[in-house]
This record gives C-alpha cells, sequence and structure tokens, in this order.
C-alpha cells in the first residue's frame, strides 16, 4: 500500500463519526513520555526560580505546563497522522489505529491548549502565559506544519520547542525571562539534535518512507554523524553553563563536565563504527545515554536548590 | 443506541462510559481546584469584602 493510499484511508476514517476512543486513548494523545520530560523540566526552572510562590500555584503551574505540553502532542498527532501510519514507531497511534478520528484530536488538542494557557495565566501570570502558548505554537505551527516536512534542520529549530518548559516554569515565579532560565533552554536546545539524529539513524528506513526528510535521509548517514560529534561538543559547555554563570557549585560543574565527556564519547563511537548491526547498537546507546544524561543534569540543578546548596 | 440511532456494541457502550466518568472527575476536580485558586490568590478575606 502506498502512503497516498493510506492517507486516504485516514481521512475515510475522519469522516468517521467517532465517539470510539478511550480514556487511555486520550491519554496516548497526550504523548505521556514526553509529557515527563516537560513537567520533570519545567519543574526544575520553577524551584531554581528566585521568588515565593505558593506550592499548590507552584503545583498547578507544572500542570498546565504538562497539559500545554500533552495538547501540543495532540495537535501534532492531528497534523502527521498521515505519516503516523507508515512509520512502524507512530503505527499504533489512536489515529492510525482507528481509534479516534482527527476531528476529534484536534477538537481535544485545542480545549487543552486553551485552557492550559488560561489557567496559567490566571494563577502565575500572562508572561509564563504567553510563553506556553508560543511553545504549542512554535511545536504545532512551526515544527509540526512547516518544517518537519521541508528541511533537513527540522529537529535543530523545532528542538526549540521542547527545550522552552524550563523558561515557562522560571516565569510562572518570576514572570521574566533572564540569562539563567535562557541558559536551561540552551541546554535541552543542544541536546536535541545529537538525540534525536542518534535515533533517526536507527530509524532511517521509516522516514524514507514516510518521506519525512530527516537528515539522514536527505544530507546521508556519514553527514549525520559528523553533526552529532559536532552538537556534542557543543554540549560540553553548554551542560557546564549553570556553573560558569554562577547558579550551580563545583560539584555540578564536575558532574555536568564527566555527563557531557560520555556523551561525546558515545557521540565518536557513533562517528566510528559505521557499517551493520553495531553502527545500529552505537547509536541506541547514545540515544539511551542521551536520555539519561538530560535527566541527570536537570536532577542535579534540582538537588542543589532543593538541599540549599546554592 | 446513539443520536444516528445506531445500536452500540457492548465495547462502544464501555469506552463511552468511560468518557464520560473521565470527564465528569475532569470537571469536579476543575471546580475543585478553582475554589483553592481564588482562596489561595485573594485569601480567606474574599467571603468578608463589602458587597
Amino acid at each position: 500500500m502506498t502512503m497516498l493510499d493510506q492517507t486516504q484511508g485516514l481521512h475515510e476514517n475522519a469522516t468517521d463519526l467517532g465517539g470510539r476512543g478511550s480514556v487511555s486513548d486520550y491519554i496516548a494523545l497526550l504523548k505521556p513520555r514526553v509529557m515527563s520530560l516537560v513537567v520533570f523540566t519545567a519543574a526544575v526552572g520553577l524551584v531554581m526560580a528566585p521568588g515565593n510562590q505558593h506550592p499548590f500555584l507552584s503545583f498547578i503551574s507544572i500542570l498546565c505546563i504538562a497539559v500545554g505540553g500533552g495538547a501540543s502532542g495532540a495537535l501534532n498527532m492531528w497534523w502527521d497522522a498521515d505519516i503516523d501510519a507508515v512509520m512502524s514507531r507512530t503505527k499504533k497511534r489512536p489515529i492510525p489505529a482507528g481509534k479516534i478520528t482527527r476531528q476529534e484530536a484536534f477538537a481535544f488538542g485545542m480545549v487543552l491548549s486553551f485552557g492550559s494557557v488560561l489557567t496559567l495565566g490566571l494563577v502565575a501570570n500572562w508572561v509564563a502565559a504567553g510563553l506556553l502558548a508560543f511553545t504549542i505554537f512554535f511545536y504545532v505551527v512551526i515544527y509540526t506544519m512547516w518544517l518537519k516536512r521541508s528541511t533537513p534542520q527540522n529537529i535543530v529549530i523545532g528542538g526549540a520547542a521542547g527545550a522552552l518548559p524550563p523558561m515557562v516554569g522560571w516565569a510562572a515565579v518570576t514572570g521574566d525571562v533572564t540569562l539563567v532560565s535562557i541558559a536551561l533552554f540552551m541546554i535541552t536546545f543542544t541536546w536535541t539534535p545529537p538525540h534525536f539524529w542518534a535515533l533517526a539513524l536507527v530509524k532511517n528506513g521509516d522516514y524514507q518512507d514516510a518521506g519525512v526528510p530527516m537528515l539522514p535521509v536527505v544530507a546521508g548517514e556519514t553527514a549525520t554523524r559528523h553533526q552529532i560529534v559536532l552538537y556534542s561538543l557543543l554540549l560540553l559547555p553548554v551542560g557546564m553553563a549553570p556553573y560558569f554563570l554562577g547558579f550551580a557549585t563545583a560539584f555540578y560543574g564536575v558532574g555536568s563536565a564527566i555527563l557531557g565527556l560520555v556523551f561525546l564519547a558515545y557521540a565518536i563511537r557513533v562517528w566510528k563504527v559505521r557499517e551493520g548491526d553495531a553502527a545500529r547498537k552505537a547509536a541506541m546507546s547514545l540515544f539511551k545515554f542521551s536520555l539519561f544524561y538530560l535527566m541527570l543534569i536537570f536532577a542535579g540543578l534540582l538537588a542543589e536548590n532543593v538541599i540549599g546548596l546554592v | 443506541m446513539n443520536k444516528h440511532n445506531e445500536v452500540l456494541s457492548e465495547e462502544h457502550t464501555k469506552t463511552r462510559r468511560g468518557r464520560s466518568v473521565a470527564l465528569a472527575v475532569t470537571l469536579g476536580v476543575l471546580v475543585a481546584m478553582f475554589y483553592v485558586i481564588t482562596i489561595v490568590k485573594l485569601g480567606p478575606g474574599v467571603i468578608d469584602r463589602p458587597m
């Protein structure tokens, strides 16, 4: 079956009356795994921000950021239903699986988007709400609808959407954007390309079938490996930036340097090992370590603030 | 039976009930949430203010 046939199939599904999705299908639309990363990084931004906010309002602020992130996921699935049906990693998602119609996903995503932004504005402040609205807009319109299918730099620029939550968390307390919150943004922004390109090296065929111009599809695997090493090199000082800027201790500085060097070592292995199963394994190892890296970097910042070291 | 006179299957009825319960719980949580937000933001004095 060609992609076009499958797309037509989806449109037939879309004219379906709907109403078949279960609660778990709707939860799947929110991309819970991505949401957990959003919650975690936003919480770190919120905890690090100077100032006092009532714990209940902080909790609701994080909830709004989480729901806003989930809404972006639902709107991404609404738009990308045709290519999701082609790729093995995504073909079981609720829309290609025929459990939820595109219209239902769109309505669900829009209601949650407006609800989360308005509630954050009322609970925290309108700077944070504006940043959350911008995050949703950037992910859905700039990344999903425009960049994803048109340029191999899709995830480099689109990565900004995934990097914004700590800035939103920070702004929920302070009502502003500072060098510190920009540094937190830069960590996830720089981390995103090597993270996704490692996965793209493994799932190259999937992206090729779906016609998504990921870097390995357009520029080839060798060029992608060069880029992975370059971004991993850049990530080393960016990950240490909180220490250089004085809002993390030397303990964090040393820890982030070690983590950055290990990240670089995994990237160099991907660069060196280019053939067969070993190459796939190297790329998957980098992908898995990158998740561990981001979690530890933000956990380190969180721990230093909770313990009161900074 | 739904509004289009289709007889719903047992599974369809079950998922619809699940969605209805989830919506009811969500609405209840929202009401409680906004009540507490109001108290936290305005303080208990909100009920003492001159009308």
